[in-house]
């Protein structure tokens, strides 16, 4: 008896081996890499002991919504209207312009150190993610506080529900300044944020057709912001509520229904899903299994760990034609890096800045399409970048100048600061490979690289990953 | 061929080569001709730039935007240019500076992506195109070998030189060759992405090449980023035997809101820069063999909106100057009371014919197979 249920049990792990199976090594290795910054020895055996779904089903059930870093103090005080500048003398608007620019710089390092420092990576590339869907840039909005307003927004819904997320982001600040909806109002209605919720947040290019474009840009009218507290506010008096047509549904439509009627088409949900398949499985989503998906998170009511459920336990997803298909983004690059070979930072801002030069500048993204990411993440130039960023950070264990001899730059002294930050940083190469030994069938090879190296390594342990990380085999994930 | 033969026809090439090496002395084609593109990322206003004064339309389409007759810069008695614009008079008065109006095309696409995505490739409305014309261009016929590159970007977004050109990009040429040294170039192929890096990894170390040298140039390049921009490209044409192509690029002109001060400022980069890009060329006898070309995703709505601002529209001007343009205006100018259903202009020059003056009269090439249609060149070289 026993063995013959021994034998079924046995028949069914056969009959469906893939989902039954531990992950293993390489394909743990592979999940959270793609969902995380470069993932440590210990967590990769940990989830190679996991089957498929056990380890999504413990990726999505780990994330965290609330930052652990303190945010800027100044996140706290309550909103003040910008101050109308032509007013000010020469000295005040110099100062104010100093504020906001320095804000914007606690801004990036409070994330950048986030990102150095969380356990929960797939929480970070979900924020990251939505806030090159839904951008906003300091650049234009140039108020801090909003834009900090707005990034708590993606958070709260990073890995919530679609439809919930875009509803909050259609009245959020920042966007309405952005995309300038705020002074969008009836009879003169702005077509901008309109047209970008068409063709960048919903149903994708050529889904629509410009009358749809006119007809919702309508339906925004009145919504604007409260001078006095900076939240969203409906100025009844401004909003166009006669007739609108919008995609054939006629109605006195405000934006919320406008947003519904969005969401209702299979376009939309497609859209998203294929954008999740670049971010997380490969360049060039295979369109029927995202139809699939799609299907599902429609179905689901637009919960995002639907989509990313089906995408990350899906078989494309540990294809090994799609292993090492991705160019890191400039933060893999510069937070993957430091994670890897932990290395402590004390000061995030440089770090965000050097992935800025990277072509990832936080929070200010380079237009409302966000970073095009994929290969464009490549060209000569940020390719040269990366490797010099690469070089510095392994330049550092050798020995600096003696504590006491350094002194401590001046907060916008930027350049003193990089310096600084690449001064103190530590690479404790014994204690780092030390981790390997005793582990037998784990190089650091296959925890370092995606993919084996393009360039012959040569030398020690330490020469060998010198040239590891500069090859073009570390610029893959 | 025996010695005798051997010397006399390298002796030939050796001519030759000091001929093209002194193009001001000839009115050739080829690549020795360079091309600077100037993008104006975000679309720019044509008729707040090259403004039609004298039609009461103008006014009454922008109550609060329109530039008012005393200021305009006259060109003619209907046509002037923005006050911002003034660095530009003196070429205009040389006879160097053409200016294309109602450049556009058919079906025009309002979506900032879709639209300069149409210009780099120079496809159709509907029609979707992997590569870009210049890419497709220097597929059929690349740059000799010794050029240090088909192209070169300063700045990011290979636009028109995406997907096949030997093209990089770079921020400014010392920052390049100093970290030129990191590149490592290894002949291999695999998925996309790593073919994609080691093809980078080839074309810097070329480049690198190429580029090494410095201009000292005794012209003042403006501040900013654009003045910057403009002093890289200037030392990218200096660098012998150097690129057939520059592409540099200024915004963002998406004055959806407060139009009237940001687009003043971002034209008095503009004209600042392309003077500046006319004395740097002049300086390295370049400037009869050089074609700096404008160009821009669309125009924008004729008619202002409720934010002191314009949103997307179609048609626009364009600027082409060098020292074998010929001055003067091209194309119609606007229309303003053709408008479409959505209050835009018609188009009267197809962008398509810009490229074919650039493939046709400026590189002596057929222009048809990289344009895939008949385009006529606009007419403004000196051929």
């Amino acid at each position: 008896m026993m063995r013959r249920v021994f034998t079924m049990l046995l028949c069914g792990l056969l009959a469906s081996p893939v989902l039954a199976r531990p992950l293993g090594f390489d394909d743990a290795r592979h999940l959270l890499n793609r969902t995380g910054f470069a993932a440590n020895p210990p967590e990769i055996t940990e989830f190679s002991r996991l089957t498929r779904e056990a380890a999504v089903a413990r990726l999505l059930g780990w994330t965290a919504r609330a930052p652990a870093v303190p945010a800027p103090d100044w996140t706290q005080m309550p909103y003040e209207p910008p101050p109308r500048l032509p007013q000010l003398s020469d000295e005040a608007r110099k100062d104010y312009q100093r504020q906001l620019i320095g804000q914007g710089r606690d801004l990036k390092g409070w994330w950048m150190a986030e990102m150095l420092t969380t356990t929960s990576p797939l929480t970070e590339k979900m924020v990251l993610f939505w806030h090159n869907h839904f951008t906003s840039s300091l650049r234009k909005v140039r108020m801090p506080l909003l834009i900090y307003r707005q990034h708590m927004t993606l958070r709260r819904h990073a890995l919530g529900n679609f439809r919930e997320l875009l509803h909050a982001l259609a009245r959020d600040p920042a966007m309405l300044i952005y995309l300038d909806g705020v002074a969008s109002r009836k009879g003169q209605p702005n077509e901008n944020f309109s047209r970008e919720l068409m063709e960048l947040f919903t149903l994708g290019e050529g889904h629509y057709a410009e009358q749809d474009v006119k007809e919702a840009a309508r339906a925004f009218t009145g919504w604007s912001i409260d001078r006095d507290s900076g939240e969203f506010l409906f100025r009844r008096a401004l909003h166009d509520d006669g007739v609108k047509t919008v995609l054939g549904v006629s109605g006195a439509h405000d934006g919320a229904a406008v947003i519904e009627i969005l969401l209702a088409r299979p376009e939309t949900a497609e859209f998203i899903v294929a954008k999740l398949w670049r971010e997380f499985v490969s360049a060039e989503p295979d369109m029927d299994e995202v139809r699939r998906i799609a299907g599902l998170f429609r179905a689901g009511a637009y919960d995002i760990r639907v989509a990313l459920r089906e995408l990350l336990a899906g078989d494309a997803f540990y294809a090994p034609r799609h292993r090492a298909g991705l160019v890191k983004s400039p933060v893999d690059i510069v937070v993957g890096t430091l994670r890897q070979f932990r290395m402590t930072v004390a000061d995030p801002l440089p770090y965000a800045l050097a992935a800025g030069r990277l072509g990832q500048d936080l929070f200010a993204p380079p237009n409302v399409k966000g970073w095009p990411g994929g290969a464009t993440w490549i060209n000569a130039t940020t390719l040269l970048s990366r490797r010099q960023f690469l070089e510095s950070v392994f330049r550092s264990n050798e020995p600096g100048m003696a504590p006491a001899m350094r002194t401590t730059p001046a907060a916008d002294d930027l350049r003193g600061r990089q310096q600084r930050a690449l001064d103190d940083l530590r690479f404790d190469d014994v204690a780092w490979f030390a981790q390997f030994r005793g582990a037998p069938g784990q190089d650091w090879q296959r925890v370092v690289l995606a993919m084996p190296p393009v360039a012959a390594m040569a030398g020690d342990d330490a020469a060998a990953l010198r040239l590891a990380v500069q090859d073009a085999a570390y610029q893959l994930k | 061929m025996n010695r005798r033969e051997f010397l006399a026809a390298s002796g030939a090439a050796t001519v030759a080569v000091a001929w093209g090496a002194q193009p001001a002395a000839a009115a050739t084609t080829g690549y020795g001709n360079v091309l600077v593109l100037v993008e104006l990322q975000g679309g720019n206003d044509g008729l707040n730039t090259v403004i039609p004064f004298a039609d009461p339309a103008y006014y009454a389409l922008r109550p609060q935007l329109a530039i008012s007759r005393g200021q305009v810069l006259a060109l003619d008695a209907a046509t002037g240019l923005h006050p911002a614009l003034q660095p530009l008079q003196a070429l205009w008065q040389a006879r160097e500076l053409a200016i294309v109006q109602g450049v556009g095309y058919p079906d025009a696409n309002l979506s900032h992506f879709r639209s300069i995505e149409i210009w780099d490739t120079a496809s159709r409305s509907n029609e979707y195109l992997p590569d870009g014309w210049l890419a497709r261009v220097f597929k059929a016929a690349p740059a000799p070998p010794e050029y240090a590159a088909d192209g070169v970007v300063v700045g990011s977004g290979m636009g028109p030189f995406a997907g096949g050109a030997r093209a990089v990009a770079i921020t400014n040429t010392e920052q390049f060759l100093r970290q030129a040294r990191l590149a490592q170039p290894v002949a291999a192929a695999g998925s996309g992405a790593l073919a994609h890096i080691l093809k980078t990894e080839r074309e810097v170390a070329q480049a690198a090449a190429g580029l090494a040298g410095n201009h000292a140039f005794a012209t003042a390049f403006p501040a900013g980023a654009f003045g910057n921009a403009v002093r890289t490209a200037a030392q990218v044409i200096a660098a012998q035997p150097g690129v057939a192509a520059v592409k540099i690029g200024l915004g963002s002109f998406d004055t959806h809101r407060g139009q009237l001060a940001t687009h003043a400022r971002l034209l008095q980069e503009l004209a600042g820069g392309l003077l500046a890009l006319k004395s740097a060329l002049v300086e390295l006898q370049r400037w009869d063999s050089a074609l700096v070309m404008t160009y821009s995703e669309f125009g924008r709505r004729a008619t202002e909106n409720g934010s002191g601002g314009t949103d997307h529209g179609t048609a626009g001007a364009h600027f082409a100057m060098g020292g074998r343009v010929r001055g003067g205006l091209y194309g119609r100018p606007p229309e303003l009371t053709r408008l479409d259903r959505n209050g835009n202009l018609p188009h009267a020059v197809d962008f398509r014919d810009l490229y074919a003056t650039v493939l046709g009269d400026w590189w002596g090439m057929s222009p048809q197979r990289a344009l895939g249609g008949r385009f006529q060149p606009v007419g403004f070289i000196r051929t």
